[in-house]
């Protein structure tokens, strides 16, 4: 099955493919032979010749009768063969990621460059000369920024801002180190005759060196995503990547203006010129980078109205900022990856999270396309004879110095950042740092717009660039994970988040920078501190709406995860089960998704419980709350009794959700709205469900506030509840309770449906449940004024809670999970849990004799 | 060098205090003159009053906890000796040092270094850290940023996550267990302390 739908695949592919092949030929046919069209190729470079050849083609011919079809491939030649290119690398990826134990040991990029290389090969079979590789222009304004883009949007800042200093060392000095290295050992041996005869000279190896310097980010990821390694390590491998190419670019260019310049003519003066204009396109690219995520920031503040479009502020002005760096023949790469840096705190404190949720998706749709692209590309254009230019002497030798100088500039500049270093970074993680040199479509690209008057050896250069890259990005992508494991280099730990981690963190670093103002010592803690302070003071007025700044507290939001998180498996749990019953399962809640709860449910709880107490006493004025109160002790602890309950409780919830829960008055109108996707909200409707809340909160609280506490004013009943102890209710084993209990009956089939005839009627008698004891001493002994009104309101949900007993034996509540254990309020009622815990044996009853009267 | 020993010789002890806390000579004179820079008026011990007085520990939200560690329970100074073993908590754990079976456990451990964290939440040293205790430092680093009842939600809800015999309470093993994750020495040393 699983061979057939590979095949399958395979054979679209193919399909799709001999589709824009054949379009290729058409083409070709067409346009002048040798014309190179690139697969991607750009709008602006074609449009001219496919107009030219569309009006050619059936502008200009009479027509004798009406056409009802008319084969127009020329009005759509460039887009057409675009997207067919995108469609076929995308199906590469499908293809190699159809079986995972063949990713499991090849990298997905090594198997993307292959793939390449049989397409390649196809084409090469059609048309006897290749009509598609990846050209400069395309790979540096279509492919790369996206991908950089979304690398740096997604940058674990903190990291990468703690570790800045070791990998600008390494991208800066690192590449210049490798840059000129290699360039001046090539030219050695090539003076040394290990060449032969090239016409190459000391520039234009230094040129050569420059472009083969940089590690590629596209490479590195695409690898180190795959083998986790622990964080520091990561963040120097892929910041120096990034970073480098900036400086790579950088490099390139001075150089490729010296080759130009010719020897004779450089002096010092130019020399200073070219290091001076290095540090100038360097930190320029990055202060445009960070002027455009000022702006963005900015323009997010104000973007509500347009939320359908808020994300794609963040790719245009990102993408602009790639440009205008480009323009300014600043370093284009930098701009955009300080430009990500340094918004992606803002912007995703400014925006919806749905807008977030979707710039993150789309960017890395976009990002991993094009980089399936640029592999698939880099395989292709391989095979290309044109560009082979053998000479075995410069491709080893360039093989070895860059494997060999890439590990010397690592260790050596990890010694001299290890003496200064609070972790120093240990030889393991060395190895691989120097071991993850990947050079990539980069060095390709750089290589590719090397201008073939200047260089004459252009292909030879081209050639052996494209090796190092296979070499690197299969042989050592390959390797890369044996490697780690081999070595044991420390993985990335998974460390779930904790609050205790988080506030513990917090803590840490406020002992650390008090530490050091005694010290009088202005540390790296200091540094941090106050550009917090600054950032507080100024750059959050300036950059972030002022309620998104309210709720960036980091302990607060791994508060608010963590609820959503629980909020999820309860309503999975709850799913698995079958019903709503979960939400009932108060205790299980953790304490911010039981206030939320105990907030809905605040105004149609007393309801039901007036009503209850109205049937039972003949009373209306027993407050509200107190009633409520009563209920929870009307837990059952029978579990026989509660095997034949479940289908009525589920009925009765059901009937009670229905009565009590708000029923939304405009139903979702089926309109379709371009900028809108809401579910047709009525504000009145809004407003009114607020209100109601709102009500029912304000009365909660005053209770609390005022140390009126509903279990006070139980005591006040016990009379009334004597006197109906006596009929036995609280011990009768039959009666049922109005809503309790549903959590666990679930599981009983046996409740036949002839009972539910049965009891169905008998909940409107009114029910008072039967005592579980282990409540009810906290209700009478709980007033706890420090209990927020929504605890309080949490006990009368607990009406509903089962009891410890069964609640233990529910075979899916998650129990195991800390975190969603039963509230304690105070330590007695810790106390009484563990009773509760402990009166699995039916002994509880009579325990406390007395309490157990305080019920309805 | 001379200069260093003649400081070095004015510390009374200063071996059985480099032995004691690890430090190297240049560290101890360091700390020594910032010692005598505190200590304004040359009485050769500190008090709370000249820990406040310094500028940025005041804008520190548990400032005063932090400055309490100095001090050991019922002594209102601080002298040399017991401020550079406070400061020793906070020395990276090197790896290269060899380790003598039977020496004491460094000043710079791990269960020290959590140690000294967990007295500042632990304020009346009953060895528990309760849900008043967490609560005051939690709104002190908190600050405005959230409302008193998320405050006591979150402080519920941290007290659950460590709370393993349900003391409503997280006692120092508690606070280990809870923190077994976290690399103390890194996130517990200075750098300029190596």
């Amino acid at each position: 099955m699983a061979f057939l739908r590979q095949f399958t695949l395979i054979l679209a592919l193919l399909v799709v493919f001999s589709t824009s092949c054949r379009a290729a030929t058409l083409e070709v046919d067409s346009v002048e032979k040798g014309h190179n069209l690139s697969s991607k190729s750009s709008a602006t470079e074609d449009t001219s010749t496919s107009t030219n050849d569309s009006t050619g083609g059936h502008g200009t011919s009479t027509i004798s009768t009406l056409p009802i079809v008319i084969w127009k491939w020329h009005h759509v030649e460039t887009p057409y063969l675009v997207a067919l290119w995108i469609l076929t690398c995308w199906l590469c990826k499908l293809v190699v990621e159809l079986n995972h134990n063949v990713t499991n040991v090849f990298p997905e990029s090594g198997l993307l460059i292959i793939l390449g290389f049989i397409l390649g090969g196809i084409v090469w079979g059609a048309d006897k000369v290749q009509t598609f590789r990846l050209i400069p222009v395309n790979f540096f304004y279509y492919l790369l920024p996206q991908i950089v883009l979304d690398a740096s949007y997604c940058m674990p800042n903190k990291l990468f801002f703690s570790n800045l200093g070791a990998i600008l060392v390494h991208a800066v000095i690192g590449t210049c180190w490798n840059a000129g290295t290699v360039g001046i050992a090539l030219w050695a041996c090539y003076e040394g005759g290990a060449m032969g005869n090239l016409n190459i000279g000391c520039l234009q190896f230094l040129l050569f060196g420059a472009l083969m310097s940089a590690v590629d980010p596209v490479a590195v990821i695409a690898v180190f995503e795959e083998v986790h390694v622990n964080e520091v390590l990561y963040i120097l491998v892929f910041g120096e990547s990034l970073l480098n190419d900036g400086v790579t670019v950088v490099l390139y260019n001075v150089f490729d203006a010296f080759v130009s310049l010719g020897g004779p003519k450089i002096n010092a003066a130019e020399i200073i010129k070219g290091i001076v204009s290095f540090f100038v396109v360097a930190f320029g690219g990055s202060f445009l980078g960070v002027v455009f995520a000022v702006l963005i920031s900015m323009l997010t503040r104000i973007t509500k109205n347009i939320q359908v479009i808020e994300a794609g502020f963040i790719i245009v002005l990102g993408y602009l900022s790639y440009l205008t760096a480009e323009m300014l023949s600043l370093s284009a790469i930098l701009s955009i990856t300080f430009c990500g840096v340094c918004c992606q705190k803002y912007i995703n404190a400014n925006m919806d999270e749905k807008s977030v949720t979707t710039l993150r998706y789309t960017l890395k749709m976009m990002a991993n396309g094009s980089e399936t692209m640029i592999f698939v590309f880099l395989g292709l254009s391989a095979i290309d004879k044109n560009i082979w230019v053998w000479n075995t002497g410069f491709i080893l030798l360039t093989l070895l110095f860059v494997v060999l100088f890439r590990f010397i500039g690592v260790f050596t500049l990890n010694w001299i950042l290890n003496r200064s270093r609070l972790i120093p970074i240990d030889y393991v993680d060395q190895f691989v740092m120097g071991y993850g040199g990947l050079r990539g479509a980069v060095a390709y690209g750089l290589a590719a717009t090397l201008d073939e008057k200047k260089i004459p050896e252009k292909n030879l250069m081209l050639g052996t660039t494209l090796i190092v890259v296979y070499f690197t990005v299969i042989l050592q992508g390959i390797t890369m994970k044996p490697l780690v494991q081999w070595l044991k280099v420390k993985k990335a730990s998974q460390s779930d988040l904790t609050l205790n981690g988080k506030m513990n963190n917090r803590a840490f670093e406020h002992i650390l920078t008090a530490m050091e103002d005694i010290c009088g010592r202005m540390g790296d803690n200091w540094w941090t501190r106050h550009w917090n302070y600054f950032e507080d003071k100024y750059v959050c007025w300036l950059l972030m709406k002022s309620n998104a700044r309210k709720h960036k507290d980091p302990i607060f939001g791994a508060f608010h995860k963590l609820n959503l998180e629980d909020a999820k498996t309860y309503v999975t749990e709850g799913e698995r089960k079958g019903s709503l019953a979960f939400i009932r399962n108060f205790d299980n809640a953790s304490v911010d998704f039981k206030k939320k709860l105990a907030l809905e449910y605040a105004d149609l709880m007393p309801d039901i419980m007036a009503d209850m107490s109205e049937y039972d006493f003949g009373i209306d004025n027993v407050p509200v709350n107190s009633v409520m109160k009563n209920q929870i002790p009307s837990v059952s602890l029978d579990m026989y009794e509660q095997d034949r309950k479940g289908m009525p409780d589920e009925l009765s919830a059901h009937h009670l959700l229905d009565q009590h829960l708000y029923k939304s008055r405009s139903h979702n109108r089926p309109t379709y709205s371009r900028s809108h996707y809401n579910t047709t909200e009525n504000p009145d409707e809004m407003q009114e469900i607020f209100q109601r809340t709102m009500r029912s909160r304000l009365e909660s609280f005053k209770s609390a506030k005022m140390g009126v506490n509903p279990a006070k004013k139980l005591s006040k009943h016990p009379k009334k509840d004597s006197t109906h102890k006596p009929n036995g209710k609280p011990a009768d084993p039959h009666r049922t309770h109005p809503y309790g209990d549903e959590d666990f009956e679930f599981s009983a089939d046996s409740a036949s449906s002839s009972e539910i005839a049965g009891h169905f009627p008998r909940r409107s008698t009114p029910g008072s449940g039967v005592d579980n004891p282990s409540f009810i001493p906290e209700m009478d002994t709980s007033p706890p004024m420090r209990n927020p009104p929504w605890q309080t309101e949490t006990g009368n949900n607990a009406a509903v809670a089962p009891s410890q007993r069964a609640q233990g034996r529910l075979p899916w509540t998650p129990t195991n999970l800390r975190h969603v254990e039963p509230p304690r309020m105070n330590t007695h009622s810790t106390d009484t849990f563990v009773m509760g815990d402990a009166s699995v044996n039916e002994e509880a009853p009579e325990r406390k004799p007395g309490t157990n009267q305080t019920k309805l | 060098m001379g200069s260093t020993n003649s400081t070095l010789l004015k510390i009374p002890n200063v071996e059985v205090l480099m032995q004691e806390t690890g430090f190297s000579p240049a560290h101890i004179i360091r700390l020594h003159d910032r010692f005598k820079a505190l200590d304004k008026e040359g009485r050769g011990y500190l008090c709370p009053q000249d820990f406040g007085a310094i500028k940025e520990l005041a804008m520190n939200p548990i400032g005063d906890r932090i400055i309490g560690a100095f001090f050991s329970p019922g002594k209102e100074t601080v002298d040399f000796h017991a401020f550079v073993k406070i400061l020793a908590h906070f020395r990276p754990v090197d790896k290269d040092r060899p380790k003598e079976p039977n020496s004491p456990e460094p000043i710079n451990s791990r269960s020290n270094k959590l140690k000294f964290a967990f007295q500042l939440y632990d304020q009346d040293k009953d060895g528990k850290i309760s849900r008043d205790e967490l609560l005051k430092v939690l709104r002190a680093m908190l600050g405005m940023q959230v409302t008193e009842e998320q405050l006591e939600s979150i402080a519920d809800r941290t007290i659950q996550e460590a709370d393993l015999d349900r003391d409503d309470a997280i006692s120092f093993e508690e606070f280990r267990k809870s923190l077994e994750k976290v690399n103390i020495d890194h996130k517990m040393s200075i750098r300029f302390l190596r």
